[in-house]
């Protein structure tokens, strides 16, 4: 018998499920006890697991990531939940300059998820920030961001089981997304991209909240007889290059598609890697499809103009299957 | 000038140590501890500018009394997280002095293989949590500590150091603002040496004092004479009691001085040399200690003198030690970081 649970609800089931397997295991964040966060996405974990293991904090994003490092590195398991990615920039040093940098400095394990909510949506340009891959630039920490309820509960447990740090991401608008989910032992592994959709002519890669508009673009062009091949990489680090690449050969085409500005992007890690490892496979230059350089606006026309769609992803295609052909 | 006694300076004749509950034996193990801080920091300040360790240093001469008068207050068990001037500190809490020598160097024995230097010092074997290159920073990860050490319903505490100038950080106040909240057994000890790198504390701190401020977060926050290592010894075994039993953190000011400059071959204007000398001849720790000993009959000039023979002996051999010690290779380095971490096409 399967489980259709939303991805908000198929992230609590998993740390549910974590959290009654290991006991070091705990939450803190704001409005998390009673609220279950902003998202949801830990609602019911206070009755279950009392305010010592879900625990409310003041708003010191930087004071819950140092804590939870500290706590990691005396053997706990610490799911810091910031609500918004946006918040992260109050813990910066936090992130980046303790957590990412004490297993290499210390070689001391430092087994954290620091939770986020990210992506675009409505709420303007201060909560809409799409900054994984500043984390996944960074060594030492790991980058999980799924695209579906399943790998969200999947994900979340291995990430509760890794001795590193990970930034666990979830896309605003798929909060509500419903969806099946594995069992307790289910899980899916860091660094294994999943093929959303075979196809021989062009490789889509993407992630995250992208990956259903990039199956949407697909469908549209199949009735065109063009057929895509849509690759979820599900971790932003590790990158499954080995997928991405294997795929390439194939169709020997690429699109690289993700919701963050272009410049410095995963698109542009993604983009670079194809080109290192596949060039002579290639039949047109890899095309990035990627937000403007803009801050998000609020108004929904503007918003939607400013952030790839269907239509823009459907148009880097019809670029590279007209070059050189 | 109320305002600036009040925010760390101490204007006044030092007061006698008092020596009430402390025995000689112990007292005398701190003041070899401290001489052997100081001739540590002598010799890697020297060996810093002969070019031998490379990046630099912050020397703590001058700072010895609150790391060990506060870290022997302390259990094995007890964590200590450190700032960017923490060879007292390690040396304190239990990492040889060639461990840390070698880390100095740059070479494989060192307590970090080579990847920390001086701002990270690490031993997890005696739960020394690293010194840290950014200010404020170890507050925090002790404060952690104290959290698990809460969730784990084990006995033992965290004491997170801080300067003056991380007193100015957001970082800092939001981690005691947590601890008194959740009442974690943590001690924060704010090493006040009146310079945040060249900036007097009277151009960069509002209020009263830094304990006066502490004291807002709600949990008891005191001054003490940094330079008395008795002093520092006793409201840091009180602060543990008290985190001991439950009652949540303590907020120690610890008003001191460095001798040297921030970093190695510092030219200051800052400051004048009388202010360092009144400090050098009138308030260390080290001679307040030695003369208290000496006044009670517990230590003679001949003891004292093997005492400084045995650290000038013993640094020797851990410098000897770093400069025999290999240089650490990018492949064993890279064999002990995850393989997932490295780059398709790293070299």
């Amino acid at each position: 018998m399967t489980t259709t649970l939303t991805l908000s609800q198929a992230y609590r089931a998993g740390v549910a499920e974590e959290m009654a397997r290991d006991d070091r295991i705990f939450i803190m964040g704001t409005d998390i006890l009673i609220r279950g966060g902003h998202f949801a996405q830990v609602l019911g974990l206070g009755q279950e697991f009392g305010a010592e293991r879900v625990r409310d904090t003041p708003i010191s994003e930087a004071a819950m990531v140092a804590a939870g490092v500290g706590a990691a590195l005396t053997g706990m398991r610490p799911i810091v939940d910031l609500n918004f990615l946006d918040f992260a920039f109050g813990a910066m040093d936090e992130i980046c300059n303790q957590a990412a940098k004490i297993r290499y400095m210390f070689g001391m394990p430092v087994p954290l998820v620091i939770r986020a909510t990210n992506g675009i949506a409505l709420g303007g340009a201060q909560h809409n920030n799409s900054i994984e891959a500043w984390f996944a630039e960074m060594p030492g920490l790991y980058v999980a961001m799924p695209s579906n309820p399943a790998d969200t509960k999947s994900l979340i447990k291995t990430s509760l089981r890794l001795d590193d740090p990970v930034l666990f991401l979830m896309h605003k608008s798929l909060s509500g997304m419903r969806g099946e989910v594995g069992g307790p032992e289910d899980l899916v592994p860091f660094g294994r991209a999943a093929i959303r959709r075979p196809g021989r002519d062009v490789t889509i890669v993407t992630y995250g909240g992208t990956v259903g508009k990039a199956v949407q673009a697909a469908d549209r062009l199949a009735a065109r007889g063009i057929e895509i091949e849509v690759i979820d990489l599900r971790t932003l680090y590790p990158l499954d290059l080995e997928t991405v690449v294997a795929s390439v050969k194939r169709t020997g085409r690429a699109v690289v598609v993700d919701e963050a500005p272009g410049y410095g992007g995963v698109a542009a890690e993604v983009a670079a890697s194809i080109q290192e490892a596949a060039f002579d496979y290639l039949d047109a230059a890899v095309r990035r499809v990627s937000a403007a350089r803009s801050p998000i606006p609020n108004s929904p026309h503007l918003l939607e103009a400013t952030i790839p769609q269907v239509a823009d992803i459907e148009a880097a295609v019809d670029m590279v299957v007209r070059e050189l052909v | 000038m109320t305002e600036v006694r009040e925010r760390g300076e101490v204007t006044m004749d030092p007061a006698p140590i008092d020596f009430a509950g402390v025995s000689p034996a112990e007292l005398i193990e701190w003041l070899r501890t401290m001489v052997l801080i100081r001739t540590f920091e002598h010799e890697s300040v020297r060996l810093s500018l002969a070019g031998k360790i490379p990046g630099g240093i912050h020397s703590s001469e001058g700072q010895e009394a609150v790391a060990v008068g506060s870290i022997r207050a302390l259990g094995p068990d007890d964590v200590v997280a450190g700032t960017h001037r923490s060879h007292h500190h390690a040396l304190t809490k239990g990492l040889s002095p060639r461990s840390i020598m070698a880390e100095l160097f740059g070479r494989a024995d060192g307590c970090s293989g080579g990847r920390g230097g001086s701002m990270h010092l690490v031993d997890p074997s005696v739960n020394f949590f690293g010194s840290n290159g950014i200010v404020g920073a170890g507050v925090g990860l002790a404060t952690g500590a104290a959290l698990g050490f809460h969730l784990r319903k084990q006995p033992a505490i965290a004491l997170g150091y801080v300067g003056d100038g991380g007193a100015n950080t957001g970082r800092v106040w939001e981690n005691v603002n947590l601890a008194a909240l959740w009442k974690l057994p943590l001690i924060v000890i704010c090493e006040n040496n009146l310079y945040a790198v060249e900036t007097r504390i009277d151009q960069s701190f509002a209020g009263e004092s830094i304990a006066g401020r502490a004291s807002g977060f709600g949990l008891p926050a005191i001054a003490v004479d940094g330079q008395d290592v008795v002093a520092v010894h006793r409201a840091t075994a009180a602060a543990r009691e008290r985190a001991l039993a439950g009652d949540g953190p303590t907020f120690i000011e610890a008003r001191t001085y460095r001798y040297e400059g921030h970093n190695v071959g510092e030219y200051g204007v800052y400051r004048t040399q009388d202010e360092i000398a009144e400090w050098r001849t009138r308030k260390d720790p080290i001679d307040r200690l030695r003369s208290a000993l000496t006044a009670g009959a517990a230590l003679d000039d001949q003891a004292f003198e093997s005492m400084v023979e045995e650290a000038t002996a013993t640094v020797a051999e851990a410098v000897r030690y770093a400069d025999a010690s290999a240089w650490p290779t990018l492949s064993g380095d890279r064999a002990a970081w995850p393989a997932d971490q490295i780059e398709m096409g790293d070299r």
